[in-house]
């Protein structure tokens, strides 16, 4: 069972996808001309998770590390964007580039000591490397130690102010659709075989001649980059950032959502961020147990439908990758 | 103050400290060396012990009958857990057992903020140690040095039941090659549901203890969850020394980074993880890798 078999699509099928995704890209771009600020809030925190749980999805699904420590870079991104953006002139380079740059520097860092070792050894020095990021977080006076930065500004772009909404939200859409382009293009290159193939076999991958450590390492700061980006307009998007954005439930609640929506599929990670941002936003209007039904509906997830939303999807329709 | 009766002071809060992170710890340490399974939610075994304890307390009245029966409490709830949910995961890959008891800990969590509220309470100390004594100079809350002595009893009654007996043999080969164990004829099911049971207990029990010190309150697992696992990552994955050293270690070096560095206290124990796995990756007392 190969979810994304590494075989060419048919250029049909192919062409389906480009028109497919063009289309939803164009609605997203439309949606605040029919519908109301919460929706359009709601779409735009979609957005900026989905992103980030691409980037896991690149991580887990594709190169087989599962991490608990991926909002390090989340964090990175977002902090490096708050400071600069507060500090200095609000353009490209302070809200996204150096952000992301700086993310992907740490994922260097991190992931030259990390993807030396593999499984639960992975995921408890991925964990304890972000919980290193929150406890400087929490305790640094100059990243405004417990309560965060806040009165972070929007940049503007080409002389283009994105604190109006709707240019805030074309950019948004913009950049997501350039990023997930990028991961698609990514993960069908000859180096996303690679990866998917150190996944299925990393000693076979090995003895074939690949050097596996520097594949993973390119992987993780990929992933890290594309991490920074998403914390980075996650900053804008809410105006501040917490410390809060390094815990470690912050990996597990975008590990949550590659989970529910489906590992190695990416369009599944973006599914389940939208389930897990809809999901909230509809319980917690009914009841205060909202923690209570995302553990329960991970847990029922986990035992019966490991292939998340987009698994489940695939078993009833019967499709093939 | 001066300085030596500080020092002390600080040591005993340490060790004090060590010693709840040691009961927290084994459990964690000896699940995974058995089944395999980084259980996430052991942070939330402990949540459930000092809220169970809570509820105990103010039935009873009687903070002993408290300690006794939480613990109870908790392991029946590990035991349904892994007989339920973790047992039909055993056959897939060992992340999957990882991930569900990530989906438990928001469970529990909610579930103790549905019955208790999400207020900080406190819990009184037993009566008997309700004071405190001066030793060399340093004032002692007399229910710390309870804790003391009482974890560092716990350590050597689990040392005897695991080196010792009939039972801590078979859990020993559990440990070291499960399937084989099940190969000489021991019933590994049954021996897997009371390893996660004990652990769970254990760390009711060290949830327990640990209310009349830092109160309850519903994050209070997702917190210790961290330590917990420093210890287990640098005293080595399934070892029972390993656990003690490192509980120990940590106790102390987050105690005294408190007091000393509160600027940098939170980091402390990462640069401890850090020089530790420098030097031995498998941490102090773990098993080489791969």
């Amino acid at each position: 069972m190969t979810p994304s078999d590494p075989v060419r699509e048919r250029p049909a099928r192919g062409a389906l996808a480009v028109l497919a995704f063009v289309v939803t890209l164009v609605l997203l771009a439309v949606f605040p001309l029919f519908a109301g600020a919460y929706p359009v809030k709601l779409l735009q925190e979609i957005l900026i998770w989905g992103l980030f749980a691409m980037s896991l999805d690149l991580l887990m699904g594709y190169a087989g590390m599962v991490s608990f420590g991926h909002s390090a870079f989340f964090g990175v991104g977002g902090y490096v964007a708050a400071l600069l953006l507060t500090k200095s002139a609000p353009g490209l380079s302070s809200g996204l580039a150096v952000p992301a740059l700086a993310a992907g520097a740490c994922a260097l860092v991190i992931g030259l000591f990390s993807t030396r070792v593999s499984g639960v050894y992975f995921i408890m020095l991925t964990l304890a490397f972000s919980q290193m990021f929150y406890a400087v977080a929490f305790q640094a006076a100059w990243l405004g130690a417990e309560d965060g930065i806040v009165g972070v500004p929007r940049p503007s772009i080409l002389g283009v102010s994105l604190t109006r909404p709707v240019s805030f939200h074309l950019y948004l859409v913009a950049l997501f659709a350039l990023v997930a382009f990028g991961l698609w293009r990514v993960v069908r290159s000859p180096f996303g075989r690679v990866i998917v193939g150190i996944h299925d076999n990393e000693s076979r991958m090995q003895a074939v001649g690949y050097p596996v450590n520097r594949y993973k390492l390119l992987a993780f700061v990929v992933a890290g980059v594309v991490a920074g980006t998403a914390g980075a307009l996650y900053a804008q998007f809410v105006g501040s950032i917490t410390p809060d954005a390094f815990f470690w439930t912050t990996s597990g609640e975008v590990l949550l959502m590659v989970i529910i929506g489906g590992t190695r599929t990416l369009g599944g990670a973006v599914l389940g961020a939208a389930a897990f941002i809809l999901l909230q936003s509809l319980v917690s209007s009914y009841t205060e147990r909202w923690m209570l039904i995302l553990g329960l509906t991970f847990i029922v997830f986990v035992l019966f439908a490991p292939g998340g939303i987009v698994g489940a999807l695939r078993g009833r329709i019967g499709l093939r990758a | 103050m001066s300085f030596l009766p500080d020092l002390f002071g600080q040591a005993l809060n340490g060790l004090s400290y060590g010693v709840l992170l040691f009961l927290l710890s084994v459990g964690l340490t000896l699940i995974f060396g058995m089944l395999d399974v980084v259980n996430l939610a052991h942070g939330s075994f402990y949540m459930l012990g000092a809220y169970a304890g809570l509820s105990l307390i103010a039935a009873t009245g009687n903070f002993w009958l408290a300690l006794l029966f939480a613990p109870l409490v908790v392991g029946g709830i590990g035991a349904l857990m892994e007989r339920a949910c973790l047992r039909p995961l055993y056959r897939r890959p060992p992340l999957d057992q990882v991930l569900l008891t990530f989906g438990f800990i928001y469970l529990f969590e909610d579930v103790v903020k549905w019955i208790w509220g999400g207020r900080i309470r406190s819990i009184p100390s037993p009566a008997l140690f309700s004071g405190s004594v001066t030793i060399f100079g340093a004032t002692i809350p007399s229910y710390r040095l309870f804790v003391i002595v009482f974890g560092l009893a716990m350590a050597v009654a689990l040392w005897l039941l695991i080196e010792r007996t009939k039972l801590g043999a078979i859990v020993r080969a559990g440990v070291f090659d499960a399937e084989m164990t099940a190969g000489m004829g021991i019933n590994i099911d049954r021996v897997f549901t009371w390893v996660f049971a004990g652990g769970a207990a254990l760390a009711g029990l060290s949830g327990v203890i640990a209310g009349p010190i830092q109160s309850a309150y519903p994050p209070m697992g997702a917190s210790i969850l961290i330590p917990a696992l420093i210890v287990v990552v640098i005293g080595g994955l399934g070892s029972l020394k390993g656990s003690l050293a490192g509980s120990l270690i940590i106790g102390q070096a987050e105690t005294f980074g408190k007091a000393w560095l509160p600027g940098a206290s939170m980091l402390i124990i990462y640069v401890v993880m850090a020089l530790v796995l420098l030097f031995r990756p498998q941490g102090l007392f773990g098993r080489p890798l791969r």
